[in-house]
């Protein structure tokens, strides 16, 4: 499906992490160059100044206040803010060289390579064998279907709970295993890049801690970025985080990027006043 | 058992009493909210009772199976009426219902609130609200005219007129319906909008859909009003021809329930008592979708 664009561009030469924190040693080549100058909704300055790139094969996570900008970073990695009335971006995304918002790409293109997991489980109204088989059949998947589905329910942690019902309804499972049924169906297709939004807010800890399983077995293969809310989150499971806040000086709500670091530095030893106290108070 | 310490102030009767006005007038009302509930039942029901005695009187296989008889002879069935209203239905579903739903699709996912999406909608408004003699008019300037003679077809197209909004308007709103999640799912996994609404959208509302779908069927089979002068009616069985008149269970009740001849009258409130049957079967129909546990 994407192996037109993996031939086309070998991967760039990493460039300097943001702020001058020392690149950690491990560091591998940049999959996505995020550059983003602002994003507007209309006339609204939703973002400024974010320069994220993502690392392959590493779990990059975004935190910060709710309104920082995030979640809106997040999804202008594969152009799922096009839905949204009065966007438009100014920076760059570069995702294996090639930049994302030429004019000219095909947003459900990159979507393909790109996929996603959102905050709440959304399987389709259908069976739960259907439900994975969707990114397969969309792409005209032409091998064994079979084998792919389990393929991707085991990768997702689900095969052991569903092989026997894989005719029953997708919306019959439990919330947890709705989530994992969602990741399942996006890792189906074998996407280069996995964006999640929050993908365990709607989850009991139970839930969470087997997605989060997930999530690291899957950056074996994939590379992930994430959403969330939960700082704790962010420290198992990150190799580097990302942390927004909001300025509100200029009299509206504009997310900005304070500091992106690797997370046992960012949350060890911050750089920024801001992120000393956005950690220190959520652990007070 | 102890008195209950939290009892009435004293002197306060406690016991029911039908002498209390206001347990009174809770009574009275509630007897006739049910009384008046069965008399409205009563149209329905007593309909349905003299169509049973009435109709079910010449009930039999030959009654589906031989033609209408001419006046003032006996036996015979209503058949031909029987299938030409199928095959008139048919030819509307055919016309309305791709009309419809592509309609439907525009209307919930790519009009949004624009201005043709605005007009559609008001137009669909008006047309379910429309006489239906209205849209046997229309057929018949439209089809009968041009053509020059009463037919199947112009029946068929002066249903689905009455459809098309019925159809459009009930599958617009089973559409929009579908949570915005689901369709943010599949643009997620690099679907097309089409693909999107063919794939995820429109199965999910399909119940919905078939719901509608169902309920203007069942409308369309009992209108008389567009048929009398596009489709007609025929004595004969319908030969594959569309462009001939056909009759239908409607008209034919219209017809022979005006008829001096007793075995007509007779006829006339057996089809009544077919069509009443086929139109409650859609409905019936159209709740067992809707009760249908939402599991797919």
């Amino acid at each position: 499906m994407n192996a037109d664009m993996s031939t086309q561009a070998s991967l760039a030469a990493a460039p300097e992490v943001a702020t001058g924190a020392p690149a950690p040693a491990a560091a591998g080549p940049v999959l996505m160059d995020c550059r983003v100058e602002h994003i507007f909704y209309g006339s609204f300055l939703a973002v400024r100044n974010a320069e994220v790139p993502i690392i392959a094969n590493e779990i990059t996570a975004f935190i910060g206040p709710s309104g920082c900008g995030k979640s809106t970073v997040l999804r202008s990695l594969n152009r799922m803010n096009d839905f949204v009335p009065g966007f438009r971006m100014e920076g760059h995304v570069h995702y294996r060289g090639q930049d994302i918002y030429a004019p000219g790409v095909d947003p459900v293109a990159v979507r393909r390579s790109i996929g996603m997991v959102f905050q709440q489980p959304n399987p389709f109204a259908t069976s739960i064998y259907n439900n994975v088989a969707f990114g397969l059949k969309l792409n005209r998947f032409k091998g064994d279907y079979a084998e792919r589905i389990e393929k991707a329910l085991r990768g997702a942690a689900l095969w052991d709970e569903v092989k026997d019902k894989l005719n029953s309804s997708g919306l019959a499972l439990s919330g947890g295993q709705q989530q994992r049924l969602c990741i399942a169906r996006a890792i189906a297709v074998e996407p280069d890049l996995l964006l999640m939004d929050e993908p365990c807010s709607a989850l009991d800890p139970i839930a969470t801690r087997r997605v989060e399983e997930l999530m690291l077995e899957l950056k074996q293969t994939y590379t992930i970025a994430i959403v969330t809310h939960n700082l704790q989150q962010a420290q198992r499971v990150a190799d580097r985080t990302a942390f927004f806040f909001v300025d509100t000086s200029a009299g509206g709500r504009t997310g900005y990027l304070i500091e992106y670091r690797p997370t046992q530095e960012l949350f060890g030893d911050p750089k920024e006043e801001q992120t000393r106290a956005y950690i220190r108070g959520d652990f007070s | 058992m102890a008195p209950p310490t939290t009892a009435g102030r004293a002197g306060n009767n406690l016991h029911l009493s039908l002498g209390n006005s206001r347990t009174l007038l809770d009574r009275v009302l509630t007897l006739l909210a049910i009384g008046l509930s069965l008399f409205a039942l009563f149209p329905l029901l007593s309909v349905l009772y003299m169509l049973l005695v009435r109709g079910g009187e010449l009930l039999s296989p030959s009654l589906f199976t031989e033609l209408t008889p001419g006046a003032g002879m006996e036996g015979g069935g209503i058949g031909n009426a029987v299938l030409g209203t199928l095959i008139v239905v048919l030819i509307a579903s055919v016309l309305s219902l791709p009309l419809g739903l592509l309609a439907a699709i525009y209307l919930a996912e790519y009009a949004g609130e624009s201005k043709l999406g605005t007009l559609v909608r008001f137009a669909g408004k008006v047309l379910t609200g429309m006489p239906s003699i209205l849209a046997g008019v229309f057929a018949y300037a439209l089809v009968v005219v041009t053509m020059g003679s009463f037919s199947a077809l112009a029946g068929g197209v002066a249903m689905s007129v009455l459809m098309v909004p019925t159809v459009m308007l009930t599958a617009e709103q089973a559409l929009r319906a579908v949570p915005e999640k689901m369709r943010m799912a599949a643009l997620g996994m690099g679907a097309t909008r089409m693909e999107t609404t063919l794939r995820v959208v429109v199965p999910t509302a399909l119940p919905g859909i078939l719901t509608g779908v169902m309920l203007a069927l069942a409308r369309a089979a009992g209108e008389t009003a567009p048929l009398l002068f596009t489709a007609l009616f025929s004595d004969y069985w319908f030969e594959g021809r569309l462009g001939s008149p056909i009759a239908s269970l409607a008209v034919l009740i219209y017809n022979f329930s005006g008829s001096p001849f007793p075995h007509l009258v007779k006829l006339a409130w057996a089809a009544s008592l077919i069509l009443v049957f086929l139109v409650l079967v859609l409905n019936v129909g159209a709740q067992l979708i809707i009760r249908r546990p939402q599991e797919f």
